[in-house]
């Protein structure tokens, strides 16, 4: 930051050109920037209509949501698909599917952050034999494409009559399988000072001690920005609960809204995207209450959304 | 912490060589201690279903029955499944038309961004909000209705004269449709292009301004490849993103892959095949046919990086 301000000071008597910002009056300036957000905003209507057509398709009648939609506006507005978003499907109240979505995305935040901050210690602060080899294969499964290993994993759980249950979309979470969040601590526990434990291992700490008092409160931010984005995973996650749940009762919300849509066929369209907007509330809550965490940690961790 | 001077003192005094030994032994123990969740993870879900899953690509399997080994049938059938012919094609046009349209926004939108003006994280964040939902059941919901008979799409496309009436149930305008699903998650390359682009040191631009360079070869000769390395790692990790879409193509085609097989995209006829109609050894072989030909692409990917990927490391 700093060595972008200085050259801009010294820049004027220097440039002689036109198209140099730096000789440009304060008018053209002016221009330029009403002119960027002009550009910005128009932008930002346009990758934010989706969502805002989608709130207010939750909050009209089907009649117009049919019709003339482009519409954002209506004078019809009401929370009646609301209400009936809220009956849920096939006997089970969407509250349920709330709870359920909820129990997995918690289990998910825990056991991600226990297994991945745990193992990624062993990465960045221990040495042992074979360190480099785990390492490189943790890596490798980065870029693994999870197809190749669905269908041994359902068979082995569906033998362990786990299927319908929530074992198998949890164990993966409490066994760090997801490698991109034991990569990030990994990197962000490599950037604190070896000083640190080397310290504490003269005094005569041993590595839980190090661990326990001296890494995990240091972490805080790697392990902020885990804990969103597996709940945030876990809450949109829907190929796991797609192979792994056959009962309603226990569907969480992305399955129940494929059910919503399976009955309904289009037939409410109000109730549906009214659900979908619930679907996505606990999302776009934790969006607006953390952007900043969750931009900063896609742009310093290059995490995916 | 503050007792250390002379418990240090100490320790390293007494009988240093032995205690090395004895502290690598305990490191390993440690070490593997430590290390036990994810090695039992990866063991048990990744490398054994993997082996697993090779082995039933050579075999015939219905989950019920044992497996009966087949050889290579499984990838000779596949060259003669029209369906899973078709299958490629859909993917491939997917990720050959939407991951450098996607990249290529990003670019743009982060270039644009790229200032010290008023605002700029607010549409930081408004142009990441879809990277977040955008893989969700929700949006996929929203994006059928967005582009179905008489959706919003349809009237204001209707509105300048052009009348392609749903763009769901018709085989020729689902790929643009998917395409622009993911043209509208540009966000997150965006925001990792827009951490490179300030990683780029601003005399690079005043030298060559001075040197008399238009905006143009300001991007080719500066821009471009000091930003190599982060388009790298977005278009190694979005195309191996792009080949795996699978939500938002089952909610869009009620799970079938229509209309007449316009979204069958690879991973919804793997689905498909493995868990609607049981041929769990077909499937595995389309699994890792999918881990092969993604492999060879990062590899290439990689390959061919030393001729377009500068890091500024050894320059400097």
């Amino acid at each position: 930051m700093t060595i972008m301000a200085t050259p801009k000071q010294s820049a004027p008597m220097l440039s002689t050109q036109d198209y140099n910002p730096k000789s440009e009056s304060t008018g053209t300036k002016r221009v330029k920037s009403v002119a960027f957000h002009a550009v910005a905003l128009a932008l930002t209507g346009v990758v934010l209509y989706p969502a805002l057509w989608m709130i207010a398709s939750s909050f009209k009648p089907n009649s117009e949501i049919g019709g003339t939609n482009t519409s954002l506006w209506s004078s019809n507005f009401s929370f009646d698909n609301f209400v009936t978003a809220m009956d849920g499907i096939g006997g089970v109240t969407t509250l349920q599917f709330f709870t359920n979505s909820l129990i997995l995305a918690i289990g998910a935040v825990v056991g991600t952050v226990l297994s991945a901050s745990v193992s990624a210690y062993a990465f960045a602060r221990i040495k042992f034999p074979g360190r480099s080899i785990f390492f490189g294969m943790m890596i490798a499964t980065l870029l693994l494409p999870f197809h190749v290993v669905i269908i041994p994993q359902y068979i082995i759980f569906n033998q362990l009559g786990l299927v319908d249950t929530y074992i198998p979309l949890l164990i993966g979470k409490f066994l760090a399988a997801d490698a991109f969040f034991v990569f990030l601590m990994v990197q962000f526990m490599r950037n604190l000072p070896a000083e640190l434990d080397e310290a504490a291992r003269i005094d005569g700490a041993g590595h839980v001690r190090i661990f326990c008092s001296i890494m995990l409160p240091l972490m805080k931010p790697a392990l902020i920005s885990t804990s969103i984005f597996s709940f945030i995973w876990s809450w949109n996650d829907f190929l796991g609960p797609l192979l792994y749940l056959n009962t309603p009762e226990k569907y969480p919300l992305p399955l129940a809204l494929r059910l919503f849509v399976d009955q309904t066929q289009s037939s409410d369209y109000g109730a549906m995207i009214a659900m979908s907007v619930l679907a996505l509330l606990p999302v776009l809550i934790f969006f607006l209450v953390f952007q900043r965490y969750i931009v900063e940690g896609v742009s310093t961790q290059g995490l995916k959304g | 912490m503050t007792q250390s001077p002379t418990l240090s003192r100490r320790s390293t005094q007494s009988a240093p060589a032995p205690r090395k030994s004895k502290r690598s032994g305990a490191d390993a123990r440690a070490g593997y201690t430590f290390l036990f969740p994810w090695l039992l993870g990866f063991i048990v879900l990744t490398l054994g279903p993997m082996v697993s899953s090779l082995y039933l690509s050579f075999t015939n399997y219905n989950l019920f029955d044992p497996p009966k080994w087949i050889g290579l049938d499984n990838y000779a059938t596949m060259f003669q499944d029209e369906r899973f012919l078709q299958s490629v094609g859909v993917t491939v046009g997917y990720v050959v038309f939407g991951t450098p349209l996607k990249l290529a926004a990003a670019l743009a939108v982060a270039m644009l961004l790229n200032s010290k003006r008023k605002g700029q994280g607010f549409y930081r964040s408004a142009f990441y909000a879809p990277s977040l939902i955008g893989a969700s059941v929700s949006i996929a919901i929203v994006w059928k209705a967005m582009f179905g008979d008489s959706g919003p799409v349809d009237q204001g496309l209707s509105f300048f004269g052009i009348n392609l009436g749903g763009w769901v149930g018709n085989p020729a305008m689902t790929m643009p449709m998917f395409i622009l699903l993911t043209v509208w998650q540009f966000g997150a390359p965006m925001v990792i292009f827009l951490a490179g682009l300030k990683q780029i040191p601003n005399e690079l631009y005043e030298a060559a301004s001075m040197d008399g360079a238009g905006p143009v070869r300001k991007f080719f000769n500066i821009t471009w490849p000091m930003l190599s390395p982060v388009v790298f790692f977005n278009l190694l990790m979005e195309t191996i993103h792009a080949f795996q879409i699978f939500s938002s193509a089952y909610i869009i085609s009620n799970g079938e892959g229509g209309p007449a097989g316009s979204t069958l995209f690879y991973t919804l006829y793997l689905y498909l095949r493995g868990f609607s109609d049981f041929r769990m050894g077909y499937a595995s072989a389309m699994a890792w046919l999918l881990l092969i030909v993604v492999g060879l692409i990062t590899l290439v990917i990689f390959r061919t990086s030393k001729s377009w990927v500068h890091y500024s490391g050894d320059s400097k």
